[in-house]
């Protein structure tokens, strides 16, 4: 990439002290991204939502958080005050977080909450606002915006209330998203829809997107570069479409534990862990 | 060895109905593993507890293991289906022991030999000695799954209805379940129906698939044609398209 990256990170450890003694979620971690489609796949705990969360400065106080670089569109991240990180999050920088049912505030129509944004950040007027609001849900393919505008998160379904989540997310149009599994929650034919709309936005304003995943089949056909976590470190870095060439043995043997849809197979084949992979 | 023909299921709600099965036919053949895929809402689950009794249904026949099934099941019928659940967190009761749990069916069926069949269960789904006194809050979500099933498997049942039984698992456990699975109905020569919402789960696993949307079978495949596209209905196609992951459209 001949451009600048948006983010930078460089030896990135996040750590939680405990009683039995640290835990260490993600391991000197070094990745960039740019205006292109990264994905993080990796198993439970292995560290990928951390190493989101990191990012955006959404870690809980306990977590110590420690790099060699991390800084965003010349911002270094470490350095971030609560007053900093206020004017990143929404703005320049987001997240969409897995299920709309626990994400979303139930006691407040869907407009308000995403006009919300709009007024925070963009200093928008109520009516600027809502004109806003619909023309973001628009985006996302809700077909009745001002219906939707009036409901409750409960009256949504799963599908629509993800949509309503990247709209409120998108509003203040930041140049840079995370989606920790944002359609894990999802049937497979409305799964689509939503990665089709975070695609267009991606190519139409040049965002740079982190989509974090468990499902390698998604992943490797919707990014560009695919990092692979294991036990809190980047094992691998490889292109999605080589994702089936990879190298790493965990990368590997991930692949072949996966069931196919088109390739008959007798057994699947199991991951044996190689204590060699944590050094 | 299951026989369903023309079955509904309608739940009152608000003075409203909701078909949650309608009309459904199908037979399993003994030795079978048959799997039922859907989205959400597409009333696969609700189909398997109608089989096991659990919800009321109605239809003009619904045999198991060759003889009709009662509308209030006896303990007898019951061993005969045993169910393995989606969530292996939900499923097993908290403040009881792999052991308790185990004991549970063969004391509730007046069973002998109690203890060297809990033994053997256990290590039959390839849990060692050590996790027989282990509570499930002290056990790895694989783990659990896998005494899960050793409960349903514990009474020796012809059949197995699972329901989702690798949806909460990572790849790699999965993978470990399933190919436990595929042992299992071998050894114990077991007719299964599997429920799940991945296909390619059910192409691994089952001779044949049943395609469900809204409450209605779409239609009733072989694993072989589910794997070469070789379908009839535009909806198994779709559904196919949309697992095989994303298709960007050229701009």
């Amino acid at each position: 990439m001949s451009e600048a990256p948006l983010l930078t990170v460089e030896d990135l450890e996040v750590s939680f002290p405990g009683r039995t003694g640290v835990t260490r979620a993600v391991r000197n971690a070094s990745f960039t991204l740019g205006r292109e489609r990264l994905g993080i796949v990796g198993e439970s705990g292995s560290g990928k939502t951390t190493m989101g969360r990191s990012l955006l400065g959404l870690l809980p106080r306990t977590a110590q958080v420690t790099a060699k670089t991390m800084s965003y569109e010349g911002t270094d991240l470490l350095a971030c005050s609560e007053r900093d990180w206020q004017k990143l999050r929404g703005r320049r920088m987001s997240m969409v977080m897995q299920d709309p049912k626990y994400s979303l505030n139930p006691v407040q129509t869907v407009g308000r909450q995403i006009s919300e944004t709009a007024l925070l950040h963009l200093k928008s007027d109520h009516k600027d606002a809502r004109r806003r609001t619909l023309a973001m849900l628009e985006a996302v393919q809700i077909r009745d915006p001002e219906l939707v505008y009036g409901l409750y998160p409960h009256q949504l379904s799963g599908g629509m209330g993800q949509r309503v989540m990247i709209a409120m997310m998108l509003i203040a149009e930041p140049d840079l998203l995370i989606a920790d599994e944002p359609t894990s929650a999802l049937d497979v034919t409305v799964q689509n829809e939503v990665l089709r709309i975070l695609d267009d936005l991606v190519r139409d304003r040049g965002m740079g997107l982190i989509l974090i995943s468990h499902n390698l089949t998604m992943v490797s056909s919707f990014c560009d570069r695919v990092l692979i976590m294991y036990a809190g470190r980047i094992v691998e870095e490889i292109a999605a479409r080589d994702l089936q060439h990879a190298r790493h043995p965990y990368t590997r043997a991930l692949v072949a534990a996966t069931p196919s849809l088109t390739v008959r197979r007798a057994e699947l084949a199991t991951v044996t862990r190689d204590p060699e992979w944590l050094k | 060895m299951i026989r369903v023909e023309n079955l509904s299921v309608i739940f009152h709600a608000g003075g409203r109905e909701v078909r949650a099965a309608e009309g459904v036919s199908f037979t399993v053949a003994k030795g079978e593993t048959f799997g039922i895929v859907g989205e959400s809402g597409s009333g696969k689950s609700t189909l398997l507890r109608a089989i096991a009794g659990l919800v009321p249904s109605t239809s003009t026949a619904l045999e198991v293991d060759g003889q009709p099934a009662a509308r209030r099941r006896s303990r007898a019928d019951r061993r005969k289906l045993q169910f393995v659940f989606q969530d292996p967190y939900a499923s097993l009761h908290p403040r009881k022991t792999v052991d308790d749990i185990l004991r549970e069916p063969l004391e509730i069926h007046r069973e002998g030999e109690i203890d060297e069949r809990v033994a053997a269960a256990i290590a039959d789904v390839g849990l060692l000695p050590i996790h027989r006194f282990r509570y499930p809050h002290q056990l790895s979500g694989g783990q659990r799954q896998r005494v899960a099933i050793a409960r349903a498997l514990i009474l020796r049942p012809p059949i197995l209805l699972l329901d989702e039984p690798t949806s909460a698992l990572d790849v790699s456990v999965q993978a470990e379940i399933l190919n436990l699975l595929a042992r299992l109905r071998q050894s114990y020569s077991l007719t299964s129906i599997l429920v799940s919402h991945d296909l390619a789960v059910v192409a691994h696993l089952c001779d044949r698939i049943a395609i469900m949307q809204l409450g209605r079978l779409v239609e009733v495949i072989s694993a072989d044609n589910l794997r070469t596209g070789n379908v009839s209905a535009d909806y198994t196609r779709k559904l196919i398209a949309a697992s095989q992951g994303f298709t960007r459209v050229p701009a």
